[in-house]
């Protein structure tokens, strides 16, 4: 294929040629090219089927606003959907597929859909899929989501990297056109700490894109002369490819800086995309402009676009979408685009300008005073017809038409603080109001000043004022010369006569949808939005919004600003989901926690579960076992039976200390520690103000003011926050301190009957673990192994005889390997988060299953421990009524009368001979397991009036599962009942 | 956004967590007569004013203070951050 609408010129670098594909065909471009560019080169035009009627479509912009030429950029895990081909830079292997159509882009199926256009008129969905409404599941949602859609999605693991970042500058400059340049050098000159940031790869806005002279040179020299400036000057960061794409509280901006989307892979160790959060002290928006379009019959026909557009691919890319083009504008500007076409030798068939008093030109046609009235071609337009100013239709064979409706200053980032634009009935435009963002100045073709040397000016002016806020003294810019036309307009909407006019492209809103929604009484502009879904596609608009607002202006017999606009939010083009996330995906969402046994549980072949931030054992499994249930069982029995050991570390720890510690505690803990002994430990029950239990642990105390806290491994953050809260901000005089020491101390439980003689094993001589000496619920500072500190606690999750044992968490992994050695002559076991979980059913410990935020002391059986001697959190609120009713939730636990049936945890309890509905509900399960022990499944869970119903045969039903047997009521505590294990 | 550490200079809101109402601050006397009533009241009732605000941030991912910040809800413009613990001895809590 060759070229054949190339042009000489242009900014494309022809030493280096890439081969790509789109579609099924191979084409060639030059570096410099976009998608767009290189494909319009080749005489493409078709490029896309747009959303709802599958037309054929075309490029309508040469930038970020595109509605149509949206492409699957890249193939396979690579494979990018809803991609603008005008922004995607070419390299070479390039792969893009249209999207939107089957089988082929030139012959789509669903083109059906356009037959069909009267009966998808706007509000077609609401109207047409409302019932009945059985049918919404199995019939409509299919179709529409078969039908609808835009590109599709891998559904394979994207195998690149996306990073975040963060900067911080005295300015922002948003645009590197001319204003956003002119700002830069005399920010950067100044000495202010600048950064400059454009969408483009090419910095320089229009500049790249016109023919201006500025200061004796061609723009595009001078802008390209002017960032190498820039790049010199240590203080100034200029960034390409990066899209400033929202205005957040407080100066900062959120930019995505495309690193490697020009490259068939990223170079290695870099990312594709950067996210940067920008915290600026100033910023100033050179956004520039977007030229708009007018709205008339078959307006969307590829090869019809922005005339801006079409001078831009002429100038910048040196290509053409057609050999004989027409123009059609109510503006100066159009006219621009025709002389910048016949100087690149491109005919320009006629300019067909709205104004009656229109320029004239000897160099090509005008057609004053006259609109286009109907367009032909399929697949890309070949004829216009033109509606002449004294009556009569003028046929004229052209393969683009450039349209110019105006310009819109691009005041998207003005908008994202709540502020609305203003209406400038002298521009016909919406310029940026005095309610900008905090620290936003707005300059250059983004306050509405279009000419090249007040858009200089204006960046330059802008500069220095805000260097001069800042405390920093800025000489003004010596301004090169630079044109300085002035705007003429007349306001020309859309052809009245048109039946199928598109405002909005990409999702196919024609100007009879906007009348129709006026009609059934849509008079807001955000219910016309949604109604009609008219700005709503990717683009958001960016072409179509104002002429929408002027059409539904018209039919209401309203000024565009009593309309109103819509709101413009972050961000300001459409941004991958993958740099949002950044690095954090899969098990990098959160950091991995490891408990100090980690490596030798590894060596031991264990199996590890997420708890919280943590990976903990979850059991052990030996050779020949193939269900966890054998491990599981096994490290019970052999804990009950002889010794078992666990990694407890997780278990939050918090330490502390000052002479009004025990106060401290009295004041969290709902039960009293006021007058709990050195050495001694105590359960301590933790409620939130409004009365339900926060957490469960137990109080440590080493000295009179110093106290050692745990936590569950689930809560510790929480409470940690909460001890804070209450230390700081109700107690500010009590003399505490405190610190977490989670990650300080390795923390181990040695369980069941040859716990001592395990322990014994270890610790130092002069330590005496006797009964006597060091009773249940002990606790000191101990040595072991020949003079290593350790903390000693004697207390049992299990049930059983137990200590647990600290150590500095260097030496945890020394520590369990020594314990596992000592306690060889016991057959000591590891177990894991499975089997303590066992045993703590066994025992009816609760845990975070009991403790779910729903519940309260009482229900948890532990009401009298709620002390009425003192004030503590929650324990005011606790005696809220409806917290305290008669027949309230009481713990028990439950046992299958078939043995042999499983219990689900969730599964609700119901009264014997009830019906099972919600009403009858009588409570629920909440921590089910099988016990080795007993032989037979058993559960903990909450009953009303539980306590008085210790015997009773109830209803477990489960109908999700399918689960309905019977289960006698018993006491929570399976083993043990009485506490002799635990005081042996 | 940004929150002017009374300690630690002007620091990224994601370091922080936001509790609420600094009327937290205020918490009854457990002994009063209407102890009850008070609690309920502290414990449920808050203002939702469109303007200043008070309000507690803790920075959790940096010195572990409370602090009272003065916001207004409708710009996020942030006119005061104060020590929590300050805020509630000049208020006047006893414990």
């Amino acid at each position: 294929m060759t070229q054949k609408n190339r042009l000489d010129g242009g900014l494309i670098d022809r030493s280096e040629t890439f081969s790509f594909r789109f579609d099924s065909q191979y084409y060639k471009g030059h570096k410099g090219d976009t998608l767009a560019s290189a494909l319009l080169a080749n005489g493409v035009r078709l490029m896309g089927r747009s959303f709802k009627y599958h037309r054929p479509r075309g490029p309508m912009t040469a930038g970020s606003e595109e509605p149509n030429a949206i492409v699957e950029l890249r193939e396979g895990t690579r494979k990018e959907p809803n991609t603008r081909a005008t922004t995607a830079e070419l390299y070479d292997g390039l792969r893009a597929n249209s999207q939107n159509r089957w089988p082929s882009l030139k012959f789509d199926a669903m083109q059906v859909n356009d037959l069909l256009s009267n009966f998808f008129a706007a509000g077609f969905y609401y109207k047409t899929f409302m019932w009945p409404a059985a049918f919404w599941e199995k019939v409509y949602e299919p179709i529409i989501r078969r039908a609808a859609g835009l590109g599709s999605l891998s559904t394979q693991d994207d195998p690149d990297g996306y990073d975040k970042g963060f900067l911080h500058c005295d300015l922002l400059i948003i645009g590197g056109g001319p204003a956003g340049l002119a700002a830069a050098l005399t920010a950067g000159e100044g000495g202010a700490r600048v950064i400059l940031c454009d969408e483009d790869f090419l910095i320089g806005g229009r500049l790249n894109l016109e023919t201006y002279a500025v200061g004796g040179m061609e723009g595009a020299a001078w802008a390209a002369e002017t960032v190498a400036r820039l790049q010199a000057m240590p203080n100034v960061r200029v960034m390409p490819r990066t899209t400033v794409i929202g205005a957040f509280d407080h100066g900062i901006y959120g930019a995505v800086e495309r690193v490697s989307d020009h490259l068939a892979v990223p170079e290695d160790g870099k990312p594709r995309q950067i996210l940067w959060r920008i915290t600026s002290k100033r910023a100033l928006l050179c956004a520039g402009a977007t030229e708009r379009p007018i709205v008339f019959e078959n307006n969307d026909r590829p090869g019809i676009m922005q005339a801006s557009a079409v001078r831009a691919y002429a100038n910048r890319w040196a290509t053409t979408p057609a050999q004989q083009v027409a123009i059609f504008t109510n503006n100066d500007d159009g006219h621009r685009t025709a002389s910048d076409l016949l100087a690149k030798g491109v005919e320009v068939v006629s300019v067909i300008d709205t104004r009656a008093d229109a320029p004239t030109s000897s160099d090509y046609d005008v057609v004053a005073g006259g609109v286009i009235d109907q367009t032909w071609g399929r697949l890309g337009l070949t004829r216009i017809e033109v509606k002449m100013p004294k009556g009569g239709i003028r046929r004229i064979k052209c393969g683009a038409l450039g349209v110019s409706g105006g310009w819109n200053p691009n005041v998207h980032l003005t908008c994202h603080q709540g502020g609305r634009p203003v209406w400038n009935e002298a521009l016909a435009a919406f310029v940026p109001s005095g309610t900008l963002p905090p620290g936003m100045t707005v300059a250059g073709a983004a306050t509405g000043v279009f000419s090249t040397h007040s858009a200089l000016q204006s960046g330059a002016e802008g500069a220095k004022a805000i260097l001069a806020d800042l405390g920093i003294k800025a000489s003004a810019l010596a301004l090169p010369g630079a044109e300085d036309t002035p705007v003429r307009i007349t306001q020309f909407w859309h052809v009245k006569t048109a039946k199928r006019a598109w405002v909005d492209q990409q999702n196919d809103v024609t100007a009879k949808d906007i009348k129709l929604a006026h009609q059934e009484n849509y008079v807001s502009v955000e219910h016309l939005k949604r109604y009609t879904t008219l700005g709503m596609a990717t683009d958001q608009g960016k072409t179509s919004n104002i002429a929408g607002l002027a059409i539904m202006a018209e039919v209401a017999g309203k000024a565009i600003p009593e309309v109103g606009t819509t709101m413009f939010r972050p961000p300001y083009t459409p941004t991958a989901m993958g740099v949002f996330a950044g690095r954090a995906w899969g098990m990098d969402t959160k950091p991995t926690r490891l408990t100090p046994s980690h490596t030798w549980a590894e060596e031991q072949g264990a199996v590890f579960t997420e708890a919280g931030l943590w990976l903990r054992a979850q059991w052990y499994p030996k050779p020949g076992e193939t269900h966890w249930r054998q491990s599981c069982d096994r490290e019970v029995i052999q804990t009950r039976k002889s010794v078992g050991i666990c990694d407890v570390t997780s278990l939050g720890k918090i330490d502390v200390q000052g002479t009004d510690a025990a106060a401290f505690l009295n004041k969290v803990y709902c039960n009293g520690f006021a007058k709990l002994p050195v050495g001694k430990v105590r359960y301590g029950l933790m409620l939130r103000e409004d009365g339900i239990v926060m957490d469960d642990g137990t109080a440590a105390r080493l000295a009179e003011d110093h106290f050692v806290v745990t936590t569950t491994t689930a809560k510790a953050v929480q409470v940690y926050r909460h001890l804070e809260f209450v230390r700081q901000c109700l107690c500010p005089n009590m003399d505490v301190q405190m610190i977490s020491t989670t990650d300080a101390w390795a923390q181990f439980a040695i369980a069941g009957p040859n716990s001592r003689k395990l322990l014994e094993k270890v610790v130092d001589d002069g330590v005496d673990l006797s009964n006597e000496a060091f009773p249940f619920m002990a606790c000191g500072e101990i040595t072991i192994c020949g003079g290593l500190s350790a903390r000693l606690f004697r207390i049992s999750f299990s049930g059983e005889l137990a200590y647990e044992i600290a150590v500095p968490t260097r030496y945890g992994d020394a520590l369990v390997r020594r314990l596992m050695q000592a306690g060889e002559e016991y057959e000591v076991v590891p177990y894991g988060l499975e089997a303590l979980n066992v045993m703590r059913i066994e025992k009816g410990h609760a845990t975070a299953n009991e403790l779910n935020g729903t519940t309260t002391a009482l229900n948890l059986g532990m009401g009298k421990m709620v002390s009425k001697a003192k004030d503590s959190i929650g324990s005011k609120l606790s005696e809220r009524t409806g917290l305290n009713e008669a027949d309230a939730l009481k713990l028990v636990g439950l046992k299958p009368v078939n043995p042999d049936h499983k219990v689900p945890a969730g599964a609700h309890l119901m009264t014997k001979g009830t019906e099972v509905i919600a009403t009858n509900d009588q409570g629920y399960v909440t921590s089910a397991c099988y016990s080795p022990n007993l032989g037979c499944h058993i559960a903990l869970g909450f009953l009303k009036s539980g306590d008085t119903r210790i015997g009773e045969i109830i209803r477990l039903v489960s109908p999700l599962t399918g689960v309905d047997h019977d289960a006698e009521v018993v006491s929570p505590h399976f083993v043990d009942p009485e506490g002799d294990r635990l005081r042996a | 956004m940004i929150i002017n550490h009374p300690l630690l200079g002007p620091r990224d809101s994601s370091e922080f967590v936001y509790l609420g109402d600094a009327s937290l601050l205020n918490r009854p006397d457990w002994q009063a007569d209407d102890a009850l009533e008070q609690f309920i009241d502290y414990g449920h009732t808050r203002d939702n004013p469109a303007g200043l605000h008070r309000e507690l941030w803790y920075h959790e991912q940096g010195d572990r203070s409370w602090l009272v910040v003065t916001r207004n809800t409708v710009t996020h413009e942030i006119t005061s951050v104060e020590l929590a613990r300050d805020v509630a001895r000049t208020e006047g809590r006893f414990e």
